[in-house]
C-alpha cells in the first residue's frame, strides 16, 4: 500500500489532469483566487475537446480580461469597450465556419456595451457570449457596476448601493433571454469543482449549438472579485454563495429557444 | 483502505496562494507552505498521503497550476 512512491505515481500514464495546452505558459494577470482564470481554462478545454484551436476566434473586451489574448492560445481580436458583440457579428458573418465567442465582464457587457449586446442578441447572431458577472468594476478599482447588489458596498457607494438614488441591479441574462434570437441562456458559477464541471458542460453545449446555427448562445458565469469586494478568495466565494446566488440564481434560463424560468 | 492513490504536482512559481484548492480537497491533503515563491506568495503543497487523485483541486485552481496523477492499486 504505502510502498508506492510519489515518483512512481508521477508517471505520464497516470496523468489525470493538467492545464490545457491551449492556455499559454504566461502567468495569468488576475488577482489570486479570481474566477477569470478558471473561466479561461474551461473555455480553452472546451475548444480543445472540439479540436477547434485553428477554427475559433475569440473577442476580448475591455476590463480585467482585456489581456485574454495573451493567455488564450487561439486567434483573438481586441474590441473597443463594450463592442465585442458587434465585432463578433462581423467576424461570424465574414467567416461563418469559425466558432466565434466573446468573453465579457459585467462592466463591459451590462454597462457600456448594453446596446451592442441587446441588438446582437435580438438579431440572433450565431455567436457565443460568455459573460463574467462579479457585480463590480474590478479593473478600475471596485466601483459600482450595473450588476452591483442592493446595499452592496463598492468604492463609489461606500455606504452600500441605495436603490432609491442609484437604481436597481440589472439582470442582463434574464433580460436577453426574452429576445427571440437567443437560443440558449444559462447562468453558472466556477467556485466549486461541481460548478466548474457544470459550467464546462454549458459552454460545450453553447459551442455545439453555435455549430448547428441555432442562434445566439449566452453563458453567464457568476464570479467573485475578492480584491474589489475586499475579502480573501475563500471568503469571497462564501459571500458569493450567500449573497449573489439568491439574486442571480444558477441554472438554465432558456433551453432550445423556450424560456424555462 | 483506499484502492487508488494519487499525487499532485504544483507549479510553484505560478501559484498565487489563493487557498481555493484547500477548501475543494475532500481529504485535506493540501496546505500552504511557510516559505514563499519568487512573487512572495505562499504556495500549495501536498502534506500527507491521503490524495485520491480526484482532481478537484486542479479543476478549481484559477491559475491551473496543479497537475494530478492517479494509480489504481
Amino acid at each position: 500500500m504505502s510502498d508506492i512512491t510519489k515518483e512512481q505515481i508521477r508517471q505520464p500514464e497516470n496523468l489525470v489532469y493538467t492545464k490545457t495546452k491551449l492556455l499559454t505558459d504566461k502567468a495569468l494577470s488576475y488577482c489570486p483566487g479570481c474566477g477569470h482564470g478558471t473561466a479561461h481554462r474551461i473555455v480553452m478545454e472546451v475548444i480543445e475537446e472540439l479540436g477547434a484551436q485553428d477554427n475559433t476566434i475569440g473577442i476580448a473586451p475591455v476590463g480585467c480580461s482585456v489581456l485574454a489574448y495573451e493567455f488564450m492560445n487561439i486567434d483573438m481580436q481586441q474590441a473597443a469597450h463594450g463592442r465585442a458583440p458587434a465585432v463578433a457579428t462581423a467576424v461570424k458573418r465574414l467567416l461563418p465556419d469559425r466558432y466565434v465567442f466573446t468573453y465579457q465582464g459585467d462592466g463591459d457587457l451590462a454597462a457600456i456595451g448594453t446596446a451592442e449586446t441587446i441588438h446582437a442578441c435580438n438579431r440572433g447572431e450565431n455567436i457565443t457570449i460568455i459573460f463574467i458577472n462579479n457585480g463590480i468594476y474590478g479593473m478600475t478599482g471596485g466601483q459600482m457596476a450595473p450588476t452591483t447588489l442592493p446595499n452592496m458596498k463598492a468604492s463609489t457607494c461606500p455606504y452600500g448601493r441605495d436603490v432609491e438614488t442609484m437604481g436597481n441591479p440589472l439582470k442582463m441574462t434574464e433580460l436577453i433571454a426574452q429576445l427571440p434570437g437567443v437560443h440558449y441562456v444559462t447562468r453558472q458559477a466556477v467556485h466549486t469543482p461541481a460548478g466548474v464541471r457544470k459550467t464546462k458542460k454549458a459552454i460545450r453545449k453553447a459551442f455545439d449549438l453555435q455549430k448547428q446555427e441555432k442562434g445566439l448562445t449566452f453563458v453567464e458565469i457568476v464570479s467573485n472579485c475578492n480584491s474589489g469586494w475586499k475579502m480573501t478568495p475563500v471568503q469571497s466565494n462564501k459571500w458569493m454563495e450567500e449573497n449573489m446566488f439568491p439574486f442571480y440564481p444558477l441554472g438554465d434560463i432558456k433551453v432550445d429557444g423556450q424560456l424555462i424560468k | 483502505m483506499a484502492k487508488v492513490k494519487g499525487d499532485i504536482v504544483v507549479d510553484i512559481e505560478k501559484c498565487k496562494g489563493c487557498e481555493v484548492c484547500i477548501t475543494a480537497c475532500p481529504n485535506d491533503v493540501i496546505a500552504m507552505t511557510k516559505s514563499v515563491n519568487g512573487k512572495g506568495y505562499h504556495y500549495a503543497e501536498s502534506v500527507n498521503e491521503e490524495c485520491i487523485g480526484c482532481a478537484n483541486c486542479a479543476i478549481v485552481c484559477p491559475d491551473g497550476v496543479i497537475t494530478v496523477y492517479k494509480v489504481k492499486l
